[in-house]
C-alpha cells in the first residue's frame, strides 16, 4: 500500500479529530468566539449603497472556499462540497446579519453557483444580496453567444432572475478587456441588461496594472462599484504587479464608488503569520485572533461596501461575525501598529500566494497553492533551512522535508513542474509560478542532498 | 548454561539481523551491517576469507554454532518449533541423515553457484531466504507500524517520524519467500531443524566439519540409563540413544539435550566417552521435488488507464481548482538490465548477489525491486518510476554482504555511469502537448542534457533535450521526472560494464 494511499484509509480519522483539534485550539485563548451565544444577533456593522440606498452587511460571504468532502479513497483530488455545512453557515451568516453573497461560475471548479443557489433556495430572494460575475478564463467562453450562456446560466444555477451586483471578473489590461468584453459586444450586453433592471449593479474586480485601472474608472461606463484587494500588507506594500490598496481605495472615493474588498486575509496568511507579527498583535489585543484585526483594517475605511470572506469552516464564520458586530474602527495607533506589522513581514520573502486556485488545475499534477502554502508555513515557523551552520538546520531541514513530503504527494511536487507557463496568466497576484516552483526544487534537491 | 547462552546469542543476533531488513531510513546498518557480512555465503560470494576462516575454525572447535545462533533462517526455524513444542511434548525421535539428499542439494547449488546461476544459489541460500521473509512480510508491518505513528506525529504537529511508501517490489520473490516461509514453517513445526538437515547446502557443508568438532555433545554411556527423552527432544533428530551416538554432522549445538537429561549424562565435551566406531547414515529414498514447486508467476504489477490529460483539460471550460488526474509510470523495456552503481558489471553481479533483499530494503528512493526474470530472478534490478538513484544516496553498496555491490562512496558514485539516457522524441512533451519543458536537463545532477532548438533554422523554437552519453551517469533523474506518461519520453538504458566517466 502507498503512502498517500493508507495516508488516505486513515483520512477519516485524522480529520474527525483534526476538525475539534482547531476548535479546542480557539477555545484555549479567544472563549468568546467560540459559542454564537457570545455573538450579539442585530448588532452587524452596515454600509449604505449610495446607488441604491440599500444596506449591505460588512461582512460579505466569499464563496470561493466552500469545505468539500473527498470521495473514497481517490487520490486525484475527487471531492464533493459538503453541501449540508454551506447551508448551516449560511443560515448562521443570515441570522447573524449577513446578507451579500459572492460567486463567480469557475469557483470551486465550477460548482459554487449551485452551491449557492441551494444553499440559500429556503431564504426569500429578498433578503440577500447575490452577487456574480462574467468570468473570462477560457477562451471558449469569450465569443458573446457563451458570455450570454453565461450570463444565464448563473441566473438557473442561482435560482433567481436578477443580480444584485454582477461584476466583470478580474480584467487587469487593456488588451484583455477590449478583446474579451468591449470589441465582441459583451459590455454592450452587460450594459442593456442593467437597463432592463436585470443587473441592478454593475462593477468589475481589479487585479492588474494602474493605468489600466486609470482608464477603468475614466471611461465615462457608470461603474456602481469596484471590487479592490485591500488589506494592511497590499495598502502600502503591493506585492508583484498589484497596485496599492491606499492610492486604488483614494481613486473610489475621489468618484463616490463603493468598494468591495477581496483578499482582506490574503488567503489566509494575514490569519497565520509568523511568531513575530503574531506577539505584535497579540500583546496589543491579547483577546483578539490575527484575522479579526486585518477585518478591522479592511472594513474600516468608510468607502467600503463589503469584505467578502472565504469562509470554509463554521470557526471563520463565528470569528468573523464577532468581529463585525459591530466592528471597531482602527484607531490611528492601531493603523500604525498594523503598518509594523505589515514591514516586519516583508522582511520574510513570502511567495504571495492567496490560495485562489485560479492557476489549478496545472495540466501536469502539480499542486501549485500547496506547494507555495508549505513554503510560506515553513518561512514562518522559521523552518526554512538555510545555512548548514545554523544552529536549527538540521531540524529545520527535517521539517521541511517531512513537511512537504506530507502536505504534497511527490507527483505533484515542485520537481514536476516543466516551466510550460500556462498558469502565468491565470494568476491575479502576478507570481511567476514556474520560477519559484525551480527555486523550491532546488532548495529541496540542496536540502536532499546535504544528507 | 550452554543452552542459556545459545538462546541469548541467538536471540540478540535474530534481533539484529531483522531489524537490519526493516530499517529503511538506512541508519541502523552502521552498527549492525556485518552481522550480514558473516553470513555464510555471503561470505564466500564476497571472497571475505577472514570471515570464511573464522567460520570454518569455530565449526571445527564448537560445532554448528552458526546454525543455531548466526544463521536467521535457523533461529527462525527454532522459534516456529519451541512453538510446536508448547503443544506437543516429546515430538522428535531419532532418524538416520537422508545424506543423498544433503548432497544431491548440495551439488546443485555448488553447480548452480560454479555456472553464475544467481537464481538458485539465492534460493538455496538461508540467509537469502530469511532475508526475503524479513522484508516481505515483516518490512511493510514495521513501515505500516511507523506510518501510523507518522500519522499521529503530524496531527501534534512532530516531524519525529516520516511516512514511508510500502508496495510490493515483485509478485515473484513475493510467492517464493511467501514458499519458503511455509515449507520452513511446515518442516520446523513437524520435523525440528529437518530444513537445514537436508536442503541446506551451508548445514551440509558445515554438517562435514561438525562432525569432527572437537567440542561436540557427547552421551556418557556409563551414566545413561536409556530413556530417550534427549532423542524425543532433539529437533535435529540425531540422537541416538541406543548406540549412545549423536550425529555431530546434523547437530546445530543447541544444547537442549544437556539439561534435558534427567541423568546429566550428557556433555559438551571435547573427549569421546566411548571408542564405538560411528554408524554409517543410511541413504533415504525420500525425494522432495520442492525445486519445482517454485514455478514463476508473471504478472503485471501496475494496471495503468492511458489518458492524454494535459490535452484534455485545455478543451472546454477551465473551472478553477482541483488537481489534474496523473497517469502511473510504467517501465520502459530496457534491453540490458539497470544494476546499481558498484556492482561493476552485470556478470559479476549476478554471480555474486544471493538475492537476500537488503538493498532493496534500504533503498530510499523505490529504485531497486527484485527483477522478475530468467537466471537474474530475486536479485535486484533498477527501475525508475517511482523514484530515480539520487546522488547522495550509496545505501545498497554499504549494505550489500556480497561484493556484488561495492562499496562507494558518493564521490565515486558520481563518477560512475551505469548506463545513459534515450529521448524519445514521439512521446516528449515539447511535440506532443507543443509546450516548454525541459525538466530532465533542469534535474539532471550531472548536466549532462542540453537543451537546444527543435528546428535548427530558428533559435527561438522551443527546445528539445540533447544528451552528452559519455557524461550521462544513469541515474534517471530524466526519467523519472519526464512529464510523459505512463511512458517517459526519456529513459535510461543499461550498461553491460560500468564505466567511470
Amino acid at each position: 500500500m502507498e503512502r498517500r494511499h493508507f495516508l488516505k484509509v486513515l483520512g477519516g480519522g485524522s480529520l474527525a479529530s483534526a476538525v475539534p483539534m482547531v476548535g479546542c485550539r480557539k477555545d484555549a485563548f479567544q472563549e468568546k468566539a467560540v459559542s454564537l451565544r457570545d455573538i450579539p444577533k442585530g448588532q452587524m456593522t452596515y454600509r449604505t449603497d449610495p446607488h441604491t440606498g440599500e444596506k449591505i452587511s460588512l461582512l460579505g460571504f466569499g464563496c470561493m472556499r466552500f469545505p468539500v468532502k473527498p470521495i473514497g479513497s481517490s487520490d486525484d483530488g475527487e471531492d464533493v462540497i459538503d453541501q449540508e455545512m454551506v447551508n448551516e453557515m449560511f443560515d448562521t451568516a443570515l441570522e447573524y446579519g449577513v446578507n451579500y453573497f459572492d460567486t463567480s461560475p469557475v469557483y470551486c471548479k465550477g460548482r459554487s453557483e449551485h452551491t449557492v443557489g441551494l444553499g440559500l433556495e429556503k431564504h426569500p430572494r429578498e433578503s440577500y444580496y447575490l452577487a456574480t460575475k462574467m468570468s473570462n478564463f477560457s477562451p471558449v467562453t469569450h465569443p458573446k453567444e457563451a458570455s450570454i450562456a453565461m450570463y444565464h446560466n448563473s441566473m438557473k444555477e442561482l435560482r433567481t432572475d436578477y443580480f444584485d451586483y454582477y461584476l466583470v471578473h478580474s480584467v487587469g489590461n487593456m488588451e484583455l478587456w477590449q478583446k474579451r468584453f468591449v470589441e465582441n459586444g459583451v459590455l454592450d450586453f452587460l450594459l442593456a441588461e442593467k437597463e432592463a433592471g436585470r443587473i441592478r449593479n454593475l462593477g468589475w474586480s481589479f487585479h492588474g496594472e494602474k493605468e489600466f485601472f486609470d482608464y477603468m474608472m475614466s471611461c465615462g461606463i457608470p461603474w456602481d462599484f469596484v471590487q479592490i484587494q485591500l488589506n494592511y500588507l497590499d495598502w502600502k506594500h503591493a506585492t508583484g504587479r498589484n497596485v496599492n490598496a491606499e492610492y486604488l481605495y483614494a481613486e473610489l472615493e475621489k468618484r463616490n464608488v463603493p468598494a468591495v474588498i477581496m483578499e482582506p486575509l490574503l488567503g489566509g496568511r494575514l490569519a497565520r503569520t509568523n511568531y513575530k507579527a503574531m506577539t505584535m498583535l497579540k500583546s496589543a489585543r491579547p483577546e483578539e485572533s490575527a484575522a479579526s484585526w486585518a477585518f478591522r483594517f479592511a472594513g474600516s475605511p468608510p468607502g467600503v461596501l463589503t469584505v467578502l470572506s472565504g469562509m470554509t469552516y463554521m470557526e471563520h464564520l463565528l470569528d468573523n461575525l464577532r468581529t463585525y458586530s459591530p466592528m471597531e474602527t482602527v484607531r490611528e495607533d492601531e493603523k500604525e501598529l498594523l503598518e509594523n506589522v505589515a514591514l516586519s513581514m516583508l522582511e520574510f520573502q513570502y511567495i504571495s500566494c492567496t490560495e485562489c486556485d485560479y492557476c489549478m488545475p496545472c495540466p501536469y499534477g502539480l499542486d501549485i497553492p500547496g506547494i507555495f502554502m508549505h513554503y510560506n508555513r515553513c518561512l514562518n515557523e522559521n523552518n526554512l533551512p538555510q545555512n548548514p551552520q545554523d544552529e536549527n538546520y538540521r531540524k529545520a531541514r527535517r521539517a521541511f522535508l517531512v513537511g512537504y513530503d506530507r502536505s504534497i504527494p511527490r507527483l505533484r511536487q515542485a520537481n514536476r513542474c516543466i516551466g510550460c507557463d500556462l498558469c502565468l496568466p491565470e494568476c491575479p497576484q502576478r507570481i511567476r509560478i514556474s520560477e519559484e516552483m525551480f527555486k523550491i526544487s532546488a532548495l529541496v534537491e540542496r536540502l536532499k542532498q546535504d544528507a | 548454561m550452554l543452552r542459556k547462552i545459545r538462546i541469548f546469542l541467538a536471540a540478540s543476533c535474530f534481533t539484529l539481523i531483522t531489524l537490519l531488513f526493516l530499517d529503511f531510513t538506512g541508519t541502523i546498518y552502521k552498527g549492525v551491517g556485518w552481522l550480514a557480512k558473516i553470513q555464510l555465503i555471503p561470505a564466500l560470494l564476497a571472497l571475505n576469507v577472514g570471515v570464511l576462516v573464522a567460520l570454518l575454525v569455530l565449526t571445527v572447535l564448537f560445532g554448528r554454532i552458526y546454525c543455531s545462533t548466526i544463521c536467521p533462517l535457523g533461529v527462525l526455524q527454532d522459534i516456529f518449533s519451541a512453538l510446536a513444542g508448547k503443544f506437543r511434548k516429546n515430538r522428535f525421535r531419532f532418524r538416520p541423515a537422508w545424506t543423498w539428499l544433503r548432497w544431491g542439494v548440495l551439488g546443485i547449488f555448488a553447480a548452480g553457484m560454479f555456472l553464475g546461476a544467481g537464481t538458485l544459489v539465492a534460493v538455496l541460500s538461508p540467509y537469502s531466504s530469511y532475508g526475503r521473509i524479513a522484508s516481505s512480510f515483516l518490512a511493510p508491518i514495521w513501515a505500516w507500524g511507523n506510518n501510523l505513528l507518522a500519522a499521529g506525529a503530524e496531527q501534534v504537529d512532530s516531524y519525529a517520524f516520516a511516512s514511508t511508501e510500502i508496495w510490493l517490489k515483485g509478485i515473484t520473490t513475493f510467492s517464493i519467500a511467501a514458499g519458503t516461509l511455509v515449507l520452513v514453517t511446515f518442516l520446523a513445526w513437524r520435523f525440528g531443524r529437518l530444513y537445514c538437515n537436508t536442503l541446506c547446502p551451508v548445514g551440509t557443508v558445515l554438517g562435514i566439519l561438525s562432525r569432527w568438532a572437537i567440542f561436540q555433545p557427547r552421551i556418557q554411556a556409563d551414566i545413561c540409563n536409556g530413556c530417550g527423552k534427549c532423542a524425543r527432544n532433539c529437533k535435529s533428530s540425531c540422537i541416538d540413544p541406543k548406540s549412545h551416538q549423536i550425529d555431530g554432522s546434523r547437530c546445530v549445538a543447541c544444547m537442549d539435550c544437556l539439561e534435558i537429561c534427567p541423568q546429566k549424562a550428557i556433555a559438551w565435551t571435547t573427549f569421546p566417552t566411548t571408542s564405538q566406531p560411528q554408524p554409517q547414515p543410511e541413504t533415504s529414498s525420500m525425494r522432495r521435488q520442492f525445486l519445482t514447486a517454485l514455478s514463476t508467476v508473471a504478472s503485471s504489477l501496475f494496471l495503468t488507464q492511458a489518458k492524454p490529460l494535459q490535452a484534455a483539460v485545455r478543451e472546454g471550460i477551465k473551472f478553477d481548482g482541483g488537481l489534474a488526474k496523473i497517469v502511473e509510470k510504467t517501465a520502459p523495456k530496457r534491453v540490458v538490465p539497470l544494476v546499481p552503481p558498484g556492482s561493476r558489471d552485470r556478470r559479476h553481479f549476478a554471480q555474486h548477489c544471493t538475492g537476500c533483499q537488503l538493498c532493496v530494503s534500504v533503498c530510499a528512493n523505490q529504485v531497486l525491486r527484485p527483477s522478475e526474470k530468467g537466471w537474474t530472478l530475486l536479485q535486484p534490478t533498477m527501475s525508475y518510476e517511482r523514484g530515480y538513484c539520487r546522488p547522495e544516496c550509496v545505501r545498497c553498496s554499504e549494505v550489500c554482504p556480497t561484493d556484488a555491490i561495492r562499496r562507494l562512496t558518493r564521490a565515486e558514485k558520481s563518477a560512475t555511469q551505469i548506463g545513459y539516457a534515450v529521448w524519445i522524441r514521439d512521446l516528449c512533451v515539447v511535440e506532443t502537448d507543443g509546450v516548454k519543458c525541459g525538466n530532465c536537463a533542469r534535474n539532471c545532477p550531472n548536466q549532462s542534457i542540453q537543451m537546444v532548438p527543435r528546428d535548427p533554422q530558428d533559435p527561438e523554437s522551443l527546445t528539445i533535450p540533447a544528451i552528452d552519453t559519455e557524461r550521462c551517469l544513469g541515474c534517471g533523474a530524466c526519467e523519472n521526472l519526464c512529464p510523459a506518461s505512463p511512458l517517459s519520453a526519456i529513459y535510461v538504458e543499461g550498461n553491460e560494464r560500468h564505466r567511470e566517466v
